[in-house]
């Protein structure tokens, strides 16, 4: 720190890790269960916390909850690729959009129930975003950032000029689900069970080979991996868990229209994700809780919230571009003190 | 005859809108995804200069195109320099300081101020008058917006090519690290750019909007057809950009005359999905193509 050698006295923060932490991330030894218990516990409270919080709230703040649960969902696929493959994708409305019509469309014209069409909207949905984001895939950088970004406002555009799926009205009266707890406890498993098997994911090979194809694609390239198949499965999960997220919000609201490829979508879980530190998987899902009510809060402002969110984007990414997740792990996993030099 | 004359306006908005973005990412490679947002706000400034502080028109026309300019430079020196070489952290960024700046002009009810909504905010033409070119009626606004793109292009040639600063932006953008060994300072070079690019974003912005009103939806618009033409005519690359803007607007206008207006979109994606499946580094893009795109 060139500031504080500045200063007459001269200190450093020395940082030691905690014993049970052994040589790597992820990696830990264990002797008691007070050890156990110490990793488990940040684990434990936010599953918990989770699956407790319907209990403590009342309908608009459950309703609330439902939609920082997809919101969540969106900046856990966002962060999935932007972190562990390098694709930065700005356009995770399609997701949302694609997965909200299919279902809609389903669910409207063959009168199948919820538990039919957001499985097949998932799937499908998924299948279609990943074939209509192929031909980009082989771009990278800002190359696919500026095109993921086109493809949600031209798919407005091309709904709106051909008047299909309802046009501007969209798709109403769609079935709604049966009770609130069902609401919330189906996106809410959901989040808990994406946010686990991605962080299984990453530390598994297809991981390993995912986050070398950020860093250096050529030498993946070379040790003889095909990178364009590994890429499609990425996205293909990444809008798996985005296609859900829309396929389950066109039946809590019971309507979809194009209002679902609008910008929100896409920016809040970019804030979420960049608040809660990229490359945690965790840090979205929480960035995502922090970010939705308090837009919630703001509703009454109407564009403010955009502009908010922009704000906290930009001071986080500024100044403080670890996020959130990453300064409490550090605290948490480490001990501090100042030490003289 | 329609076809040309009107196909020719619409890729002169295309280049128009496009050239400043180009500059931008050809000369420091940030991609300043404000664009748009700085588009829309000097078209906005200049009304609201016109209309609410009764400033003469040209003269309000040099003031936004100033502020724009020096939002540019303010873009790269408060935000953008402490993330170079973070090719996501500058899009993000930059994205959200557009967002900022277009939802910013919508906002509604702080201080009084009533938010740039609906239809009403028309910039006057600079010459109000309709002219008979080859049988095809045409107003002269169409006819500055042609010489005024034609202009902007040469004039940026001209500096890029014959003087002093120019030539050091050209040297950053072909080989930075050896620019910097001859004494050119980066940053400078690209706080030049942005704030070059940005008042070009505000000259488009002048130029073309007369046409129609102003809205803070034309922002996404803007942003979108200056990056699909800077995909199609190979990112940095001007002749590219220019050739680029040719095809679409080309092919916008004829596809409208042939099928109906609801088809423009669609050209735009279809044209941008068939460049990045048969020539992903766009029509003119040369360098860089093992390195970046693959």
């Amino acid at each position: 720190m060139p500031n504080e050698q500045l200063t007459s006295r001269e200190r450093r923060r020395e940082r030691l890790d905690r014993g049970i932490k052994v040589r790597t991330e992820g990696l830990y030894a264990l002797s008691s269960w007070k050890e156990m218990f110490y990793l488990l516990a940040p684990r434990i409270v936010l599953i918990l916390g989770l699956l407790v919080a319907p209990f403590l709230l009342d309908m608009y703040w459950q309703r609330v909850l439902c939609a920082a649960g997809i919101y969540a969902l969106l900046a856990l696929s966002f962060d999935f690729l932007a972190a562990y493959v390098g694709l930065v994708c700005l356009g995770g409305s399609f997701f949302i959009g694609s997965g909200a019509y299919i279902s809609g469309l389903l669910n409207a014209k063959m009168g199948w129930a919820p538990f039919l069409t957001i499985p097949i909207a998932t799937v499908v949905g998924a299948i279609v975003s990943t074939l209509v984001l192929l031909p980009c895939l082989r771009l990278r950088g800002i190359y696919f950032a500026i095109t993921s970004f086109m493809f949600p406002l031209l798919t407005v555009n091309v709904i709106i000029a051909l008047n299909i799926f309802g046009g501007t009205e969209g798709i109403s009266a769609l079935a709604t689900y049966p009770n609130p707890w069902v609401d919330q406890y189906l996106i809410l498993s959901v989040v808990i069970v994406s946010l686990f098997t991605l962080r299984r994911l990453v530390n598994e090979d297809m991981g390993l080979i995912l986050r070398s194809i950020k860093d250096n694609d050529q030498a993946v390239k070379a040790s003889g991996i095909s990178i364009l198949s590994y890429k499609i499965k990425a996205v293909f999960i990444a809008s798996l868990i985005g296609c859900f997220g829309g396929a389950y919000l066109s039946h809590l609201y019971g309507w979809v229209g194009i209002s679902q490829f609008s910008l929100d979508f896409s920016i809040l879980p970019i804030a979420a994700t960049v608040m809660g530190g990229m490359g945690t998987l965790v840090g979205p899902v929480i960035g995502a809780l922090i970010l939705t009510p308090l837009s919630e809060a703001l509703r009454g402002f109407g564009q403010l919230r955009v502009v908010l969110y922009c704000l906290i984007l930009i001071g986080f990414i500024v100044y403080k571009p670890e996020g959130l997740m990453n300064y409490l792990q550090r605290k948490y996993h480490q001990f501090e003190h100042w030490e003289d030099v | 005859m329609d076809i040309l004359i009107y196909g020719t306006v619409n890729s002169v908005i295309f280049a128009l809108v496009a050239v400043g973005f180009t500059l931008v990412y050809g000369v420091s490679r940030l991609p300043n995804f404000a664009h748009g947002a700085l588009y829309v706000l000097v078209g906005f400034l200049t009304w609201s200069l016109v209309n609410d502080f009764k400033v003469f028109y040209p003269l309000a026309i040099l003031i936004s195109l100033g502020i724009s300019a020096l939002l540019g430079a303010l873009i790269y020196r408060l935000i953008l320099i402490r993330l170079r070489g973070l090719p996501t952290s500058e899009i993000i960024a930059s994205f959200a300081v557009g967002l900022i700046i277009l939802e910013g002009l919508r906002l509604q009810g702080i201080g009084g101020f009533k938010g740039f909504i609906g239809p009403f905010y028309v910039l006057p033409a600079f010459i109000d008058s309709k002219l008979r070119i080859a049988g095809v009626l045409i107003d002269a606004q169409r006819l500055i917006l042609i010489g005024g793109g034609l202009c902007v292009v040469a004039a940026l040639w001209l500096f890029t090519h014959y003087t002093k600063t120019g030539l050091s932006l050209r040297a950053i953008a072909q080989d930075e690290q050896a620019a910097m060994m001859l004494g050119i300072d980066s940053d400078r070079a690209a706080v030049i750019s942005l704030s070059i690019g940005s008042a070009l974003a505000g000259l488009a912005a002048v130029i073309i909007l007369p046409l129609g009103n102003v809205t803070a939806e034309a922002g996404y618009r803007v942003l979108i057809n200056a990056l699909a033409v800077c995909i199609i005519g190979g990112l940095g690359s001007w002749a590219g950009a220019v050739l680029a803007s040719f095809v679409l607007g080309f092919a916008m206008i004829i596809s409208t005359a042939l099928f109906g207006s609801v088809w423009e979109s669609v050209v735009l994606v279809g044209a941008i999905i068939l460049i990045l499946i048969f020539r992903p580094s766009g029509l003119l893009g040369k360098q860089k193509e093992l390195e970046e795109r693959v």
